[in-house]
């Protein structure tokens, strides 16, 4: 019996479709002249045929909808992440502009600090700009998170941001309109405060662009 | 029809649980058939089949598409049988009810000197013979044997659902086969 475990082996390569022409037709010899491996080979075979033999069994007929009822509820945040994933732009959007406000009531809210635009011989205390009496200031005046007082004339505009325009007794208010030349803004909410920067950086825009038309013009 | 599963699992991915439904439809009695062929009980079948398609629902996100559908939720079917198979203590009582037939039970399966008339119940007696001979195997070649043949999967798609080599497979296939034959040679 010393053919047995190299036949056999053979046998299953066989069963398994993994055999070559070369190593088949050895087989096939070595079948006909041995009975022992020929009967285990008949054996295999039938095992082979009683296992293919098998019927198909079915599922009961409620079995998708007894899945579909078992599914777990998907969780809301589950739900969040994946539309994130799907609609990346949107996202970056939204963190953009979540971000962008942060920054924004940041710098309105953290800067307290009073800032004067330059200009000549104006007076600070505390938290209070005067503009002397006798004293005209050329351009136009900025004044943050402080209040002002015009004793003089202003020849520009006035822009108060977070501060308000004190009269004191000797100015009545036809008196204030006319110590300033341009226009008066006081600026208190951040909306004020962000739209008054956008117009300030169009304007400033805008302006250049018709100096430099003018500028051309006389060159030309 | 792969390619409709496929775009099946790409509605089911973007959160269309309905979707799911016809997926689990067309493998359900695959599933169904290897989950029961490994554990030789119906309502146990039922049960790990219901769980194989709620557990590939779940993680749904980490199958990767390049990949067959097939395979992977086999895996999963085999998986949790071979872990139920483990747990599970051995039960073969000679007056239970062999599963699958209508009042059978084990003594049936006893060889008798009588033999049955109909060639049905023969059939049906057969059957549930040759399944017992199955459950019989340790169950590392009982699902390899039910992958090859119930489901006729090629050694290469028994090795990705098993995740071992293939040379395993071919040893185990072998091996199961011929202790099969040991016990059915006398049918």
């Amino acid at each position: 019996m010393a053919c047995n475990k190299e036949a056999i082996k053979l046998m299953h390569q066989y069963l398994d479709d993994e055999l070559s022409t070369d190593d088949k037709s050895k087989l096939q010899a070595h079948l006909k002249s041995c009975t022992s491996c020929q009967q285990h080979y008949q054996e295999l075979k039938k095992t082979n045929t009683y296992m293919k033999s098998m019927d198909q069994i079915n599922v009961p007929h409620d079995f998708t909808r007894n899945v579909m009822n078992n599914l777990p509820k998907e969780p809301k945040r589950v739900g969040y992440k994946r539309w994130m994933k799907t609609h990346p732009i949107v996202t970056a959007a939204a963190i953009f502009f979540v971000l962008m406000f942060a920054g924004l009531s940041s710098v309105w809210n953290g800067n307290s600090q009073l800032t004067v635009s330059k200009q000549k011989d104006l007076v600070i205390e505390n938290n209070t700009v005067t503009v002397p009496e006798g004293v005209t200031v050329d351009g136009d005046l900025v004044v943050k998170n402080g209040d002002l007082i015009i004793e003089g004339t202003v020849k520009g505009d006035v822009v108060l941001i977070n501060g308000k325009l004190i009269s004191d007794q000797k100015s009545s208010d036809p008196y204030l309109a006319a110590a300033i030349g341009g226009e008066l803004k006081q600026i208190d909410q951040i909306f004020d405060w962000v739209w008054y920067n956008i117009k300030k950086s169009i304007n400033d825009v805008f302006s250049f662009k018709v100096n430099t038309i003018y500028t051309l013009h006389a060159l030309v | 029809m792969e390619n409709a599963i496929k775009q099946k699992i790409k509605q089911v991915k973007k959160g269309d649980q309905a979707a799911f439904a016809d997926v689990v439809s067309f493998y359900q009695n695959k599933v169904y058939q290897i989950c029961y062929r490994m554990i030789g009980n119906v309502h146990e079948a039922e049960d790990l089949a219901q769980e194989a398609f709620i557990r590939a629902f779940v993680n749904i996100q980490s199958f990767d598409d390049n990949r067959k559908f097939s395979t992977w939720l086999y895996r999963i079917a085999t998986n949790l049988t071979i872990d139920r198979i483990r747990k599970k203590k051995p039960d073969y009582y000679l007056d239970a009810d062999v599963k699958g037939t209508d009042g059978l039970d084990m003594y049936s399966q006893l060889a008798s000197d009588q033999k049955l008339p109909e060639e049905e119940v023969e059939s049906l007696e057969l059957q549930s013979y040759i399944q017992t001979e199955i459950m019989m195997l340790p169950p590392k070649y009982r699902s390899v044997i039910v992958l090859r043949y119930l489901d006729e999967l090629s050694l290469l798609e028994i090795s990705e659902v098993l995740d071992i080599p293939i040379g395993t497979v071919k040893t185990r296939i072998h091996r199961g086969r011929e202790s099969l034959r040991k016990r059915l040679r006398h049918m």
